[in-house]
């Protein structure tokens, strides 16, 4: 075996590449500017009825409600389910057992569920993105449970993806989350339901909540 | 040492294409099951792009924005750089691919682990990463569920998106019956499939120290890398594990978090024909309490920058691995994936593996521009617009300038070209070419004796008229 590449060696390689890329760039090639002619929004009906029909299409569960205690209350009642420690005092209803953070690997791993805030919706993709701000928590709180009850604001929800993307913090850890795990591994065929949680519920939450 | 090692993008002892594709048209098992997939997969592309109006401006746009990073690759690959390091990520560099698995070795040995999960990747596949991890005592687990089919079948990947796209759902059963733990009873439901993969992963995605990933974006104006997966094995190696290890080409970055609009629309659609894949994960370097607390990025050149230098080939570079040209080429749909020897198959493939081997005179690297019927498919569905058939025929010159002097092809060419040179001997040559006749049947000569066989061993030629052109005119007109 050779004696391993040390930082010297990294940095040695980190020279020979970047003469080797000026060296093929001889020509200077001059690119066109950038064309952005694609629409940045567009003229939906209605986001909400729009971001609704595209979750339900991942087959995820959605409901439209004005409040989400009430559905809370009803899907979770009877069950073990980990919350963020940020997560808003009126969701926590006293029929569920609730798993505050911290939390270790092996809770989430028995836990029956998970509920979360978000941070994003794309309508016309059907996706919601967690970037673990308020009532979201770390990555691994939405990975582990085999269960995922997920609210979302009405005012949450963009049109777009560049509209979406536009409102998001790029360095902090972000997850999009377009229905429950699934592969399209055999025979190209999508299948829902792998490492991630295998059932995905939406409470797309309309009107004097926000 | 490491520029005089073979690169290992397309695999040691590998036939050249036509002998390969003999063996596989052979195969009906494979012809029915390739057939299967790529049928549905291009009908649902279609139906997924047709959603999108503006799916043309959106093309043009991912084409000028990789333009512009390649034009300017130093200048991005030194802010990205800056940018992963402030952010608590160590960045390494990698020339060749001895050199990227040796650093891939040697932190994951730091790491203390005897086992790494590994979420699929192109670029960890290209430099042969597993076999490097295995002679050096580190076990790699593959997570994607046809990854772990291809590794438990001892097989090869034949698809850049689906590796095991030419094993069926009762093959995948099998493989699954013969190499895990009980699962006696697992019937071929895909639902049954994928749930046996859930409960073997799962313990090891819970153990595992040390992940090992690709990159499908890098962003260089914050350092961010993202990763597009379907099943969620890629968000459980990206957050579990204390240390990740990302192996990333050169070629990956975007200049701004703004232009992932433009391939997080492309790549889905192309790829998977969804309107998003289920899961993209997006991190900058290290976040505190949330993820791996130890972050390692290696930058990959492996031929990438021999292929920057070729003025018409570099557009290769461009692209994002989505693999929508393998499933509307008519070459691949008959002959399946590893028939071209090479981690990248398909359109795609004929153009990168030789570029990124870097090596002409390599006959099986060079048999592979060839494996085309160069109708253009490929370009029309790359999201890039990667113009493959151009680079082909760019490539089928230099494979044929790297062939020596006296090949039969180019002894049959100078002939060609003294007869052509003067009308009598083209006169004498067209009646010669008519008494070829006797070697048709049906109209087509299927074997030419040697060198002419050289030409027919992969194609039959149709016989010549009974009548050349100048001969009718003379008689009609003349």
């Amino acid at each position: 075996m050779p004696g391993g590449s040390g930082p010297v060696a990294d940095s040695h390689s980190r020279d020979v590449i970047l003469a080797r890329i000026r060296g093929a760039l001889g020509d200077r090639p001059a690119p066109r500017p950038v064309p952005r002619s694609y629409e940045r929004s567009r003229d939906f009906p209605s986001v909400l009825d729009l971001f609704a029909e595209r979750v339900a299409d991942y087959r995820a569960i959605v409901h439209r409600v004005t409040d989400p205690v009430e559905m809370i209350r009803s899907t979770l009642a009877g069950k073990r389910v980990a919350v963020a420690s940020d997560a808003p005092p009126d969701w926590l209803v006293p029929d569920v057992t609730w798993l505050r953070e911290p939390l270790t690997n092996a809770d989430l791993d028995t836990c029956d569920g998970v509920l979360t805030g978000c941070a994003v919706g794309i309508a016309e993709t059907g996706t919601i993105i967690l970037d673990g701000g308020v009532a979201q928590g770390r990555r691994a709180l939405t990975l582990l449970p085999d269960y995922h009850l997920c609210v979302v604001r009405a005012d949450q929800v963009e049109g777009t993806v560049p509209e979406a993307l536009a409102r998001l913090e790029p360095t902090r850890p972000l997850t999009f989350i377009s229905g429950p795990s699934a592969t399209s591994d055999i025979e190209m065929d999508r299948v829902e339901g792998v490492h991630g949680p295998r059932t995905l519920e939406v409470l797309i939450v309309d009107g004097g909540t926000a | 040492m490491g520029d005089t090692t073979r690169n290992p993008v397309t695999w040691l002892g590998s036939p050249a294409f036509p002998t390969a594709a003999k063996t596989a048209l052979a195969d009906d098992q494979l012809r029915r099951n390739l057939k299967h997939a790529t049928g549905l997969i291009r009908t649902k592309r279609a139906g997924a792009v047709a959603e999108l109006a503006d799916w043309e401006q959106l093309r043009l746009s991912g084409e000028a924005i990789k333009d512009d990073v390649l034009a300017n690759l130093d200048t991005y690959l030194l802010r990205f750089e800056e940018s992963v390091t402030a952010r608590g990520g160590t960045v390494h560099w990698a020339k060749d691919a001895a050199e990227a698995n040796e650093i891939v070795l040697r932190l994951a040995r730091e790491a203390g682990a005897d086992e790494v999960v590994k979420i699929k990747s192109m670029a960890t596949m290209e430099i042969g990463l597993n076999d490097a991890l295995q002679a050096g005592g580190v076990t790699p687990i593959e997570t994607d569920l046809a990854e772990l089919i291809v590794q438990l079948g001892n097989d090869r990947p034949s698809h850049i998106l689906v590796p095991a796209i030419h094993r069926n759902r009762t093959e995948i059963r099998d493989i699954f019956k013969a190499t895990m733990p009980g699962t006696e009873d697992l019937t071929n439901e895909p639902v049954e499939l994928a749930a046996a993969a859930r409960a073997f992963l799962r313990r090891k995605f819970l153990s595992a120290k040390v992940a090992v990933s690709g990159a499908n974006f890098g962003v260089a104006e914050t350092g961010s890398v993202v990763v597009v997966e379907s099943e969620g094995n890629g968000r459980m190696c990206l957050t579990l594990p204390e240390t990740l290890i990302t192996v990333m080409g050169i070629e990956k970055l975007v200049p701004t978090w703004q232009d992932l609009e433009v391939f997080l629309q492309l790549l889905p659609r192309s790829s998977t024909a969804e309107r998003m894949n289920p899961y993209t994960s997006v991190w900058t370097g290290v976040t505190p309490g949330d993820g791996p607390r130890n972050f390692h990025l290696v930058l990959l050149d492996n031929g990438r920058t021999d292929t920057l230098a070729s003025t018409v080939g570099r557009q290769a570079l461009r692209c994002i691995r989505c693999s929508a040209c393998l499933n509307v080429c008519p070459v691949y749909e008959r002959t399946g994936g590893q028939a071209y020897g090479s981690v990248y198959p398909g359109p795609i493939g004929a153009i990168l593996a030789p570029q990124l081997g870097g090596d002409m005179h390599d006959k099986h690297a060079a048999s592979l521009p060839f494996a085309s019927s160069l109708c253009g498919a490929c370009f029309e569905v790359c999201p890039v617009r990667i113009d493959i058939p151009s680079v082909l025929v760019h490539l089928r010159a230099k494979a044929v300038e790297a062939k020596p002097r006296y090949s039969p092809e180019a002894i049959g060419m100078a002939a060609m070209s003294w007869v052509m040179a003067g009308p009598r001997r083209f006169h004498v040559a067209q009646r010669l070419a008519v008494a070829g006749r006797l070697l048709s049947r049906g109209g087509k000569i299927r074997k030419l004796p040697f060198p002419g066989s050289k030409w027919t061993n992969s194609r039959d030629l149709p016989a010549p008229a009974k009548e050349s052109f100048s001969a009718w005119w003379k008689r009609t007109r003349g």
